[in-house]
């Protein structure tokens, strides 16, 4: 197949940027997206040019660090699908092809297609975790939990933080990465000492991130490689609005990382 | 130097409940004055450095991706061992004691593995704790499946994706200790030096990979937890950003490098399809307990679509070979098994590098939605990949490298023959021997990062006599040095080949000649040809860009110069090692086409010493003794 | 509570709610409307209930609506402003995958309702924009009012919007409060897409039947 490229290139953080356009000659269907960005890569070497930046690391859909925005899609026309696991097959020979970086205020370009996502770390560390020091826990099958609390607990633990929900979403919203971590942590018994606190926290955390608000457009959803469902961020709000009720001194919480 | 391994005496079951209380402890007050660094943030760095900050001492950790969430400890698909014998089926801390070494092909330690089945208990209790989602029976309590032909059901798993879960709960641990003020996180940090001031490991040098600055940080104590060197084989399962740098940086400082040749090929990865091919894709072992592999008995059936060639005409070889374990032989013998048939000229598929897995006994037997309830994301992925239906014709698989049993020699407190560096998870030589055993690298990475290093670090460093360093010590300067004048040299050359090339022909030369099968004659050509390609490059190579940016080129580069070097150490001690063990078959030492072990002659670790450049590595030798499980054949038949 | 307020999932919530209450107004009020049909009498009967006997509740009922739509535009505004912050580089191409052209019309279809609820009122209920209006004569004032071309479409297409408005906010009220129940297909609202035809067409059955000359 041969294909046009219209890609987003970048120097650095503070560079201007702007689309070029590039040739990606015989490729082949069966490799995957970024197999043919690397392609494309060694021929710009070959010519002297600079090879596009892109993050990428497992290749396999589960690290979370590749992610662009294809022809105006998160991770690009495939459903459930990260742009590792995109193949060209996907495409048609002679197409144009645009590819973007994601595009938010809380992600600033580093170079190219790399994005910084550390807001998202920044709202785990806010509270998206269950306290257990390394030693103080209690046989596992002590507790036992409801196969379907489990199941849900998984469904919205399957987040692998790429950060398409923000990249889809218009308001660019970081609400299902959060609210995925709430749902998950508070389907399960351990996670209820510290659940109202979590919510308001990470909430919090990711207002303070300047990531936008949820207008539930359902984009996210959509977007999320791992089909994280938007019922999550239900979850969110009502565990928001709980703790908001009840907790005598809200304003504890809500400082921030 | 002689090694010493360290081990408390007494009785293996004692040993470590025994050394936990000799060890000295630091004072609580003081734990506070004492930094740690821990490079990588996998399984085994961030529990390491999340349960130190929890005690009270200062960490710094570092790792090249852009969040240590993303670790490839979040690959693992199948699941992790543990020996709470919830099943009742006749598992026991001695039991996976016994299969540990022997999976291991006897090239183990004895008292580290003990101590691994002791403490796996523990790392179940600790995940389910910190929410870590593990699959559940109806009943509420924990499901199990046995893997890797196990013979009790001891593998806890969450869906396709425990080491992703295993890994989350960490890094919500480690994030939770960030939050705290305990662990400062230096994410897109490489580390590319150790520094060691008067023999002792102090610190270490790391490139920021988005502003290209060399930065120095002083500590107490180092901890390697980098992960698996696979990737030098160019294609492995491994992501693509694995590399040997830290710990071969290590090693030129001091640390010997132990048993590298021993790799891990497993069986059931998705074929190669053409020169592009950037890594190779596992499918879960776990597919072998339903799906029968096969081959044509005749080569020239190898063309044929896979439903007309009749049953008569299909080999079953695995079934045929090992009648008892069948399609669930241990990893080494089935990829080895695959191979053979490959050789053999009947391989399928693109280039004849592939067998088949094939499920339409188990549709039949089953049904295809048990199947699908079974196997249904792996099917998916599968046909992501391959654009092929697995429901209607037979999956092709073929082996592809996907662990590394060496690395840094450590002896039972994880210290390395440098003092103050330690060395966790897949990075050290770890407790596997020759060939690990399925869902148990999860478990050691766990093991050594929440209840091993934690205690024996504060042994350490309650005994160490540190004078103070800052990182204007002339030794941290001069390393910065040789850091800058390296990356210097690799923009300077401007070659005509790109770094992905070399990687590409050296990885083709280790698993051509240092792969599945290996042999004197091609492991001498090895050991001859990489110093000239290693030659070319550092003449030819071209690095775009510049040091003071986000260069992707540069970071490769610098990975690859390392496994240049490393990929010769590997071949010698392939070549050294006169006998097939686990995942290191030579082919002159076998009988009746299996593997055969020399006990009298090699028992033991071969840790070797950098002895300068260009010259051989010396080699140390570390006993092995089996005092608890005997020296016997592993029969798979 | 000013925390609350200060939060994204606050303000979306009070949008919620807010909304809900509306949602509920009109719902009520659309029945009302339908009383037109019934005859002259009737429909002026109605008014004077509101307007003179049950005064007390009608300001009660005002002043709740006035206060959750001030609170509904503020929060509005100032999530836009949010959103608007959180993308200043924009995409070259993002396509919509599965939001709807209710959920995107949102912001400036409220907009239209706004301007609609300002003219509404200084319509009927102060008639300062009418052209002929008599206080006690609520069924003479509405035909007379929907027997201009322009003020009848401008009606129309206010609940056109309305109805866009309705099919995302009652959909979207429930799960901004974290009332929704888990669905398989949590994009699904049939409640919405009967409320978003139901009322804007109950309430467009009048300017309709005057302006085809079914009622005169
Ligand atoms: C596809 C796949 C499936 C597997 N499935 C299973 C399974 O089912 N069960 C099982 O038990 N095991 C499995 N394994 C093996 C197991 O996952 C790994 O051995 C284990 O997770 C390694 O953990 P680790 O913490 O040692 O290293 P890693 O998780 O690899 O972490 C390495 C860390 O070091 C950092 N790092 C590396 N180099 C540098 C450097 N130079 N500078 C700074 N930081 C650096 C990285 O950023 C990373 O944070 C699987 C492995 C693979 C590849
Ligand atoms: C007065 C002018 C109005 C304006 C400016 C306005 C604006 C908006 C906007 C911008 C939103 C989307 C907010 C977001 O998520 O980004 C919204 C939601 C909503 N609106 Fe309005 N609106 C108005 C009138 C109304 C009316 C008359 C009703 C009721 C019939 C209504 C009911 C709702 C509901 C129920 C929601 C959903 C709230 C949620 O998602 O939780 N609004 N409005
Ligand atoms: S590279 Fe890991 S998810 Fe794509």
């Amino acid at each position: 197949m041969n294909l046009t490229l219209r890609v987003w290139r970048q120097a650095g953080p503070a560079a201007a940027g702007a689309m070029r356009e590039y040739r990606a000659e015989g490729i082949s269907p069966d490799m995957s997206f970024l197999e043919m960005l690397d392609v494309v890569n060694e021929g710009l070497i070959a010519k002297g040019d600079e090879p596009i930046a892109f993050d990428h690391d497992c290749r396999e859909g589960i690290c979370g660090m590749c992610g662009m925005m294809i022809n105006g899609a998160a991770h690009g026309p495939q459903r459930l699908t990260t742009a590792c696991q995109l193949h060209m097959r996907s495409f048609s020979d002679g197409e144009t092809i645009t590819i973007e970086p994601w595009r938010a205020t809380a992600f600033p370009v580093l170079k190219d297609l790399v994005v910084d996502r550390s807001a998202f770390d920044r709202i785990i560390q806010a509270g998206g975790f269950i306290s257990a020091p390394t030693g103080s826990a209690v046989d596992g099958n002590a507790i036992p939990i409801p196969k379907l609390d489990a199941d849900d607990a998984m469904d919205a633990a399957a987040c692998i933080g790429c950060g398409a929900c923000v990249a889809a979403c218009p308001n660019a919203s970081a609400s299902l990465f959060t609210a995925a971590k709430i749902s998950h942590l508070g389907s399960l018994p351990q996670g209820q000492p510290e659940r109202s606190r979590r919510a308001l926290a990470m909430v919090a955390q990711m207002d303070l991130e300047s990531f936008g608000g949820c207008s539930l457009f359902g984009e996210c959803m959509e977007a999320c490689p791992k089909g994280i469902s938007i019922d999550t961020i239900n979850t969110m709000h009502r565990d928001f609005l709980f703790a908001s009720a009840t907790k005598r001194d809200v304003k504890e919480w809500s400082g921030g990382a | 130097m002689t090694l010493d391994a360290k081990i408390p005496s007494g009785p293996v079951a004692e040993k470590w409940e025994k050394h936990k209380f000799e060890m000295k402890l630091v004072n609580p007050a003081n734990k506070r004055k004492y930094h740690v660094i821990v490079v990588g943030s996998g399984l085994a760095g961030a529990s390491a450095a999340a349960t130190m900050s929890e005690l009270g001492y200062q960490v710094s950790c570092f790792c090249y991706q852009d969040s240590p969430r993303r670790a490839h400890s979040i690959a693992a698909q199948g699941g992790i061992n543990a020996a709470k014998n919830y099943r009742n089926d006749g598992d026991s801390v001695w039991r996976l004691f016994y299969d540990t070494v022997k999976g291991g092909d006897f090239r183990a330690r004895e008292a580290n593995v003990y101590r691994l089945a002791q403490v796996s208990v523990d790392i179940i209790d600790q995940c389910v704790a910190q929410g870590v989602p593990f699959a559940r029976e109806y009943g509420g309590l924990l499901a199990n499946r046995s893997f890797g032909g196990a013979q009790v059901s001891r593998t806890f798993y969450a869906r396709g994706q425990t080491g992703q879960q295993l890994l989350i709960g960490a890094y919500q641990a480690l994030e939770k200790e960030i939050a705290a003020g305990g662990v400062k996180m230096y994410s897109r940090h490489e580390m590319v030096e150790l520094v060691l001031v008067n023999g002792v490991a102090r610190g270490v040098i790391v490139r920021d990979m988005v502003t290209g600055e060399i930065q120095s940080h002083a500590a107490d104590a180092v901890v390697l937890a980098t992960g698996g060197y696979g990737n030098v084989f160019y294609l492995s399962t491994n992501a693509k950003g694995c590399n040997v740098t830290a710990t071969y940086r290590a090693h030129k400082k001091g640390a010997f490098f132990a048993n590298p040749c021993y790799t891990q090929i497993h069986p059931t990865c998705i074929p190669v399809k053409g020169d592009y091919q950037s890594k190779l894709t596992l499918m879960s072992e776990s597919l072998r307990n339903d799906g029968r592999v096969w081959v044509p008995k005749r080569k020239e059936d190898c063309a044929k679509a896979p439903g007309d060639i009749p049953e008569q005409d299909r080999d079953y070889y695995l079934e045929r070979k090992y009648p008892s374990f069948g399609n669930l032989s241990p990893r080494d013998i089935a990829s080895r098994a695959a191979k053979e048939a490959c050789d053999d000229g009947r391989g399928v598929g693109p280039g004849g590098l592939g067998v088949y897995l094939d499920f339409a006994d188990a549709i039949k037997r089953l049904g295809a939605k048990a199947i699908e309830e079974r196997y249904g994301n792996l099917f998916e992925m599968y046909e992501r990949i391959t654009d092929e239906n697995p429901y209607k014709v037979p999956m092709r698989i073929y082996p592809a490298v996907h662990y590394t049993m060496g690395g840094l020699w450590v002896d039972y407190n994880l210290q390395s023959t440098i003092p103050g560096l330690h060395v966790i998870g897949e990075a050290n030589f770890s407790d596997h021997g020759a060939n690990r055993l399925g869902a148990s690298a999860l478990m050691q990475g766990l093991a050594d990062g929440y209840f091993i290093l934690p205690y024996t670090i504060g042994n350490y460093l309650a005994q160490a006599k540190l004078e103070k360093v800052t990182t204007e010590h002339a030794e941290f300067v001069a390393a910065r040095e040789a850091v800058a004048q390296r990356t210097t040299r690799l923009l300077n050359i401007k070659g005509t080949r790109t770094v992905d090339s070399f990687h590409r022909e050296l990885g083709k030369i280790m698993w051509d000649k240092c792969g599945m099968a290996r042999d004197r004659a091609g492991l001498e050509w090895a050991i001859k040809r990489i110093p000239e390609l290693r030659a070319e490059f550092w003449e030819n190579v071209n690095v775009p860009g510049s040091a003071s940016e986000l260069n992707q080129s540069l970071e490769k580069a610098g990975r690859v110069a390392d496994f240049l070097e490393f990929g010769e150490l590997m071949c010698r001690d392939a070549l050294h090692r006169e006998e097939s063990c686990g995942g290191h078959f030579r082919t002159e030492y076998q009988e009746e086409g299996e593997a055969k072990r020399n006990d009298d002659a090699f028992a033991y670790v071969a840790a070797w010493e950098f002895a300068g450049e260009g010259k051989a590595p010396t080699l140390h030798k570390e006993a092995l003794e089996f005092e608890n499980v005997h020296l016997a054949t592993r029969s798979y038949k | 509570m000013l925390s609350f307020w200060q939060s994204s999932v606050g303000k979306k919530a009070a949008m919620g709610l807010t909304g809900l209450i509306v949602v509920g107004f009109v719902l009520v009020h659309m029945a009302g409307n339908l009383q037109f049909f019934v005859g002259p009498s009737k429909f002026n009967e109605y008014s004077h209930l509101l307007r003179h006997t049950l005064i007390e509740l009608t300001w009660i009922v005002r002043l709740v609506l006035l206060a959750a739509i001030a609170v509904h535009i503020t929060a509005a505004w100032q999530l836009t402003q949010r959103a608007k912050a959180a993308r200043p580089v924009g995409y070259e191409r993002r396509d919509a995958q599965v939001s709807t052209y209710a959920s995107r019309a949102m912001r400036w279809g409220g907009v239209y309702l706004l301007v609609f609820i300002v003219y509404h009122i200084l319509h009927f209920t102060t008639g300062t924009l009418h052209p002929a209006y008599d206080e006690a004569q609520a069924y003479g004032n509405v035909v007379i009012g929907f027997s201009s071309l322009w003020v009848s479409l401008f009606y129309l297409g206010a609940m056109a919007l309305l109805s866009l408005h309705l099919y995302h906010g009652t959909w979207a009220c429930l799960r901004s409060l974290g009332l929704a129940k888990p669905s398989s297909n949590p994009l699904e609202r049939r409640i919405a897409l009967i409320v978003a035809i139901v009322v804007p067409a109950g309430f467009s059955l009048l300017p309709l039947s005057v302006l085809l000359g079914i009622v005169r």
